[in-house]
C-alpha cells in the first residue's frame, strides 16, 4: 500500500473515530441551545463557533458526520449497484432489452422526482422519528441515483460484450448470467467505482436540499448537507471562515476514498 | 440503414416523449398541494373568491382526460396557459427558451472540453500527483452546493454558464478518466507503444475509437445533468430561462407549465442520448 | 464685449443653471428587487406582493393613507365624504387631470373602475374588502367631478379602503396601462426586470411647483433571493432592500451604519396555532389536549419569546402579546400584558389537568406520551430557527416536539384540505392598520379561521362571542364603539390562545446614501412610500 493511501485510510479511520467519539468530545451534545452566544466566532468555549441559535457547530459536525459518513456510502452502493444492474445487463443483453430499458432510464432522467417525494413525505406520519426519516431518504436518493451511470454502464457493457475475450469465452461454453457475472461485469468496474465516488457528495447536497420538502434529516439533528447550507449566506461567510470546516471535511473524506478507491480502480484497469 | 436506424430511434423517442409528459402530468396531479392556492390564505378574500380559486383547476382533475386535451390543442401550437403566471405556455417558452439552451449549450462545451482535456491528460500520463489534483479539484467542486457555486458567480460576476461547467465538469472528468485509464491498459495499446507507435496516433486510432462510445453516452448524460443545473443556477443568478421557470412552476403546482417543460426535456434528453447510441454504434460498427 | 452683452450672457447662465438645477431632481433611476414575478398588471386584480409594489408606484388612487403620520390624505380626490350609516361615500374629484397617454380624467373612470371592481366574477382581495353584504353596488356620477357611491351594507373603514383601490380609465384604449400614479410601464422582461418611467401627466406638483415625481424612472429586478439582494445592494447595484432580514441587518450595520434603518415593531406577526378541527385524522386523545384552552396556555407560557425575539431576530423582533401589534397605536389593546415565560407555571397548570412527568417524559391521563409536530414553510429560516427554539424550551417541561418543513402548496394542503397537522408555525402579514381586515380570521364561519375553519356554528362560547364582536366593530361607523368591540376581541384571543402569537418583527430596511428624501416607516411600502419626492444623487 503506497504511503497516499495509507494516509487516506488513516483520515477515513480518524474521522470515523471522532464521530463515534463525539459523545466524549462534545458531551453537551448537537441540540444544546447557547442562546445568549448565537452565531459567535470560535473560542475555548466553542471550538468552532456557534451557529444561529447557539448550538455548537463542533458538536454538530462531530454528529453529523455519523449520519453522512454512514448513510451517504450506503445510498451510493445502492444506486451503483442499480446502475450496474440494470445498465450492465441492458448492455449485455443488447437488442430490444437494451433499448428498452435505456428508453426507461431516458425517462428516469427527465422526470420530475420532487413530486414523487413530496408524495412521499405526505405519506409518512409527521411525527416520524428522525431516523427513519433520515433512512427513507437516503433510499430514496439510491433509488433514483442510478440513471446516469447506467447509461455508460449499458454502453460499457455493450462494448466488453462484443470485445474477443468474451467471444472466447462464449466459445469455449460460457453462457448467460455467469458470462456476465465473471467476464462483463468486472469490466465495468471504471465507471462502477466513479460512480460510486461521485454519488457520496451528491447524495449528501441533495438529502439537505429534500429538507425543503420534509424529507432530510430532522431538527435538530445535523448532518453535513444542513452545515453546508450554512455556506449560502455566501455575502458573510468570508468574514467568517470557520463555517467552511463541515465542507473542507467533506471534500477530505471524499478525496481519502478516491485514494482508496484508486488502487482498486487500478487493478480494474 | 443508417436512415432505418434513425427513423427507429425517432419513433422510440416520441413514444418516449409522451409517456413523460402523462407521467410527469400524473406526479404533478396526485401530489399533495396540487389544487391549493397561496391566495386563498389572503384573510381579504371572501368564501365565494376562495371557492373560485379552488375551481380553477377542476379542469385537471382527470387528469387522462386533461393530458389528451393538452395533445390536442398542441397539434395546433397552443400549450395551454400557465396557471401561475397567466400567460400562454408557448409565449413563456419561446421568450425563455434561448437563454437557457445559450447557457446549457456553453456550459456542456466548456464541461466537455475541460473533463476530455484533464482525463485524457490523467490516463495518459499516469502521474499521481497529476491525478491528486485533479482529483482534488473535483472532488472540492462535486462537494460545494449548486446553489454556493450560483451565489459565487453572482459574487465574482461570471456567466451562468460556468457555475453549470463547475457542476457537470467534475462527473464527466471522473468518468472519463477511469474510462481512458482503462481503455490505455488495453493489451493493443500497450503492444502499439512498444512497437513504437505515437502517442497521438495512438490516442486517435486506438483509444478514442475503443472509449468513444462510452465517452459518447458521458456526454449524453451530462446534457441532462446540465439541464437540472441550470434551475438552481438561473433561480439564485435571477436568469430569466426554462430553469428559472421550472422552479417557479413546480412550486405553485401549475400543471400546464410542468408539463410541457418535461415534454421539452424528455425531448432534449433523449435527443441527447439517442445520437450518443446511434453515434455510438457507427463508432463500434467501425472498430468491428 | 459691452456690459449689454454680458448682462444678457449672465442672465442666460443664470437662466440656464436654474433650469439644470430645477431638473437635477428630476434625473435618476431608483433601482430595487422584487421577490417574485408580478401576476399582473391589472390594478383591481392584484394578489400577490410583486403586483401591488407596481400598483403602489403606477396607480393612482382617490384618497392616500400616509404611511408616516397614517393620517387619510386626499388625492385624485380633493375631498370626500362618508355617511352616518357607513355605507355611501362622495368624491369632489380634482380636475384637469389626465392619464398617462392623455386621456382625460373623470367621475366616469371611478364609476367604471368601481363598477369593475364589484363584478362578482373579480374575486379579487381588493374587491372583497368591500364585499360587506349581499346586494349591489351604486354608483352615481352627479358631475365630471363629483360621483357618489353606495354600498348595499355598511362597510368598516370605508375611506380607508380606497387607498388600495388603483382608478382605471373608462375610455383608453391601453386600458389599465393607462395610469394615473407617478409611474408607468414602460419595459418588462418577463423572469428579470420591470421598468417604469416618470409619467409625464402626473397631476401632482411640489410645494415649489415643481412636477412629481423627482425619478425619471425605476428598474425593479426580479431577484427571489435574498442573498443576491443583498449582494448586489453591497455592490451599489440597487439602491434599497424594502425588507432586510435582521442577519444582514447587523452585518451591514457594522461597516455601514448609515444605510440601515430601523423603524421600530411592524404590523406583523409570527405565531403558532394547534389544529382544533373536529374531523381532522388526528387520534382522539390530541385532539382532547389542542381543543383545551388550559393546554394551549401552558404551551404558550412554556416558549421564551424573549429567547425568540433576541436570537432568531437579533433583537429586531418584540414578543407578541395578542393579534395587534403594539405599533397600531389605536388599535391595539394598551391594557393587555405579555405572557411571562414560565416552565414551571406551564408545567403545573398541565399537570393540574391530569399530565404527569415521568423519566423527563410529560404524558397525559390517559398515559399518551405528549408529543406533536410542528411544520412550518421550508425556506424561511427564521420560522425554522423558532420552530426548533420552541422544541427545546418544550423539551423542558417533557414535551416532544418534531419540527417538520414544508413546501408551502403541501403545507396549505394539509392546512385547508385535509386538516392532517398537529401545529402550524406562520405568520401574518397586516397591510392596513384596520382590524376589520382579519374578519375573516376571526369569524368562525370563514374559510380563514384557521385553527378551526368553516364551522356551520361556533363551536365554542368564546368563538360565537367573537363573531358578535366582529360583526358589532364591522356595521358601525362609530371609532369609539369598533375600538371597544375589538379591544374585547384581543383579550379573548389572549385568554383563549387559539393562536398563540409569538413575536412582532421590526420593519428592516437598508437605504443607499445616494437615494435623498427617503424615511423609512412601519407600513408597507417601508422605504419607498413617498416616491414621488424620491431622487437619486
Amino acid at each position: 500500500m503506497t504511503i497516499w493511501r495509507r494516509v487516506a485510510c488513516a483520515v477515513l479511520l480518524l474521522v470515523i473515530g471522532v464521530s463515534l467519539a463525539a459523545n466524549w468530545l462534545a458531551p453537551a451534545g448537537y441540540a444544546k441551545e447557547y442562546r445568549d452566544a448565537p452565531d459567535v466566532a470560535p473560542s475555548h468555549a466553542h471550538w468552532l463557533g456557534t451557529d444561529d441559535i447557539g448550538r455548537d457547530r463542533f458538536a454538530r459536525v462531530l454528529y453529523g458526520t455519523r449520519i453522512s459518513l454512514l448513510l451517504a456510502p450506503a445510498a451510493a452502493l445502492l444506486s451503483t449497484l442499480m446502475a450496474a444492474l440494470i445498465g450492465g445487463l441492458a448492455g449485455y443483453l443488447g437488442g430490444a432489452w437494451s433499448k428498452s430499458a435505456m428508453a426507461v432510464t431516458d425517462l428516469f432522467l427527465s422526470l420530475p422526482w420532487l413530486f414523487l417525494l413530496i408524495t412521499v413525505r405526505a405519506l409518512m406520519p409527521l411525527n416520524v422519528s428522525p431516523l427513519v426519516s433520515v433512512l427513507v431518504t437516503f433510499l430514496i436518493l439510491g433509488l433514483l441515483g442510478w440513471t446516469s451511470a447506467a447509461r455508460v454502464l449499458c454502453s460499457t457493457a455493450g462494448s466488453v460484450r462484443d470485445s474477443d475475450f468474451v467471444r472466447q469465452a462464449r466459445a469455449s461454453g460460457i453462457r448467460g448470467m455467469r458470462l456476465f457475472w465473471i467476464h462483463v461485469l468486472p469490466n465495468l468496474k471504471p465507471v462502477l467505482y466513479a460512480q460510486f465516488w461521485i454519488s457520496i457528495p451528491a447524495f449528501i447536497l441533495s438529502e439537505a436540499n429534500l429538507g425543503i420538502l420534509g424529507l432530510g434529516v430532522a431538527e435538530p439533528m445535523p448532518s453535513w448537507g444542513s452545515l453546508l447550507r450554512e455556506l449560502e449566506g455566501m455575502v458573510s461567510v468570508g468574514d467568517e471562515p470557520w463555517k467552511f470546516v463541515p465542507l473542507v471535511l467533506l471534500i477530505l473524506v471524499v478525496t481519502s476514498f478516491q485514494v482508496v478507491l484508486s488502487k482498486q480502480e487500478e487493478v480494474a484497469a | 440503414m443508417l436512415g432505418r436506424r434513425i427513423a427507429r430511434h425517432g419513433l422510440m423517442i416520441i413514444a418516449v416523449v409522451l409517456l413523460g409528459g402523462l407521467l410527469s402530468a400524473v406526479l404533478v396531479r396526485f401530489a399533495p398541494g396540487f389544487d391549493v392556492d397561496e391566495a386563498q390564505l389572503d384573510p381579504h378574500l371572501n368564501s365565494q373568491s376562495i371557492e373560485s380559486l379552488r375551481h380553477a383547476r377542476l379542469a385537471e382533475n382527470n387528469i387522462l382526460h386533461f393530458y389528451l386535451h393538452s395533445l390536442q390543442r398542441a397539434m395546433h401550437g397552443d400549450l395551454g396557459t400557465s396557471l401561475s403566471l397567466g400567460q400562454p405556455v408557448t409565449t413563456l417558452l419561446r421568450q425563455r427558451l434561448p437563454l437557457t439552451l445559450r447557457m446549457v449549450g456553453i456550459a456542456l462545451l466548456l464541461s466537455w472540453s475541460s473533463a476530455l482535456s484533464l482525463a485524457l491528460t490523467a490516463a495518459w500520463l499516469r502521474f499521481f500527483a497529476y491525478d491528486a489534483a485533479a482529483t482534488l479539484i473535483t472532488g472540492t467542486l462535486l462537494c460545494l452546493p449548486a446553489a454556493v457555486l450560483a451565489l459565487l458567480s453572482v459574487l465574482w460576476n461570471v456567466p451562468g454558464a460556468l457555475a453549470i461547467a463547475l457542476i457537470v465538469a467534475p462527473r464527466d472528468y471522473r468518468y472519463a478518466r477511469n474510462l481512458l485509464a482503462k481503455a490505455y491498459s488495453l493489451p493493443h495499446i500497450i503492444t502499439a507503444r512498444a512497437k513504437g507507435l505515437g502517442e497521438l496516433r495512438i490516442l486517435f486510432w486506438h483509444v478514442l475509437p475503443v472509449a468513444g462510445p462510452q465517452l459518447l453516452a458521458i456526454a449524453g448524460v451530462s446534457v441532462s445533468l446540465a439541464i437540472g443545473a441550470a434551475i438552481p443556477v438561473e433561480a439564485l443568478c435571477g436568469l430569466a430561462g426554462v430553469g428559472q421557470l421550472a422552479w417557479q412552476a413546480a412550486l405553485a403546482r401549475d400543471l400546464p407549465l410542468l408539463m410541457n417543460i418535461t415534454i421539452l426535456v424528455t425531448l432534449v434528453t433523449l435527443l441527447a442520448n439517442s445520437s450518443a447510441d446511434v453515434i455510438g454504434q457507427m463508432l463500434r460498427g467501425q472498430e468491428a | 464685449m459691452t456690459v449689454k452683452k454680458c448682462g444678457k450672457t449672465i442672465a442666460a447662465l443664470i437662466l440656464c443653471l436654474g433650469f439644470i438645477a430645477g431638473n437635477a431632481l428630476a434625473q435618476g433611476q431608483l433601482r430595487f428587487c422584487l421577490r417574485s414575478e408580478p401576476k399582473t398588471f391589472d390594478p383591481l386584480k392584484v394578489e400577490d406582493d410583486a403586483s401591488v409594489a407596481v400598483r403602489y408606484l403606477t396607480g393612482g388612487v382617490l384618497l392616500r393613507m400616509n404611511r408616516q403620520t397614517q393620517v387619510l390624505e386626499p388625492e385624485l380626490a380633493q375631498s370626500w365624504k362618508v355617511s352616518k350609516d357607513g355605507r355611501q361615500i362622495t368624491f369632489k374629484l380634482r380636475s384637469g387631470i389626465s392619464f398617462s397617454d392623455g386621456t382625460p380624467f373623470s367621475a366616469d373612470d371611478v364609476a367604471y373602475t368601481v363598477q369593475q371592481l364589484m363584478d362578482p366574477s373579480l374575486h379579487s382581495p381588493t374587491g372583497d374588502s368591500f364585499r360587506s353584504g349581499p346586494g349591489n353596488v351604486e354608483t352615481k356620477v352627479i358631475s365630471p367631478t363629483q360621483i357618489s357611491i353606495t354600498f348595499p351594507a355598511p362597510v368598516a373603514g370605508l375611506d380607508r379602503q380606497f387607498d388600495q383601490v388603483a382608478i382605471e380609465s373608462a375610455h383608453s384604449p391601453k386600458k389599465e396601462m393607462a395610469v394615473l400614479g407617478p409611474f408607468m410601464v414602460a419595459d418588462y422582461k418577463p423572469g428579470a426586470s420591470l421598468l417604469l418611467n416618470r409619467n409625464p401627466n402626473y397631476w401632482k406638483t411640489d410645494a415649489q411647483g415643481r412636477k412629481l415625481p423627482y425619478l425619471d424612472s425605476i428598474r425593479l429586478d426580479i431577484q427571489p433571493n435574498r442573498d443576491v439582494e443583498m449582494l448586489r445592494f453591497k455592490r451599489n447595484e440597487i439602491d434599497l432592500i424594502n425588507t432586510l432580514d435582521s442577519d444582514y441587518f447587523d452585518k451591514l450595520a457594522t461597516t455601514s451604519p448609515q444605510v440601515v434603518h430601523d423603524a421600530g415593531p411592524s404590523l406583523d406577526s409570527e405565531q403558532m396555532w394547534f389544529n382544533e378541527v373536529a374531523k381532522s385524522p388526528l387520534p382522539g386523545y390530541k385532539k382532547a389536549w389542542f381543543r383545551s384552552a388550559v393546554f394551549r396556555r401552558a404551551i404558550s407560557q412554556a416558549i421564551n419569546r424573549d429567547d425568540l425575539a433576541r436570537v432568531v431576530f437579533r433583537g429586531h423582533a418584540q414578543p407578541a402579546i395578542g393579534p395587534i401589534s403594539p405599533a397600531n397605536k389605536f388599535w391595539f389593546n394598551a391594557k393587555l400584558k405579555p405572557e411571562v415565560y414560565s416552565s414551571d407555571t406551564a408545567l403545573k397548570a398541565l399537570q393540574n389537568q391530569g399530565f404527569r412527568m415521568e423519566n423527563g417524559t410529560l404524558k397525559d391521563k390517559d398515559g399518551n406520551v405528549v408529543e406533536f409536530s410542528i411544520i412550518t414553510n421550508a425556506g424561511n429560516k427564521y420560522r425554522e430557527r423558532m420552530a426548533t427554539m420552541i422544541q427545546e424550551d418544550l423539551q423542558k417541561i417533557g414535551i416532544h416536539v418534531n419540527v417538520v418543513t414544508l413546501d408551502f402548496p403541501s403545507l396549505i394542503a394539509r392546512m385547508t384540505q385535509t386538516f392532517d397537522y398537529e401545529a402550524i408555525l406562520l405568520g401574518l402579514t397586516n397591510v392596513g392598520l384596520d382590524p376589520n381586515e382579519q374578519m375573516n380570521v376571526w369569524l368562525s364561519s370563514s374559510e380563514n379561521h384557521q385553527w378551526n375553519p368553516q364551522e356551520k356554528t361556533p363551536e365554542t362560547t368564546w368563538e360565537a362571542e367573537i363573531d358578535r364582536l366582529m360583526r358589532i366593530q364591522a356595521s358601525s361607523a362609530d371609532a369609539k364603539k369598533r375600538k371597544e368591540a375589538f379591544d374585547r376581541v384581543q383579550e379573548i384571543a389572549v385568554e383563549e390562545q387559539p393562536f398563540i402569537y409569538l413575536v412582532n418583527r421590526n420593519a428592516l430596511s437598508a437605504i443607499s446614501p445616494r437615494v435623498q428624501g427617503a424615511s423609512p416607516v412601519i407600513l408597507v411600502p417601508q422605504t419607498y412610500w413617498n416616491i414621488e419626492r424620491l431622487s437619486v444623487k
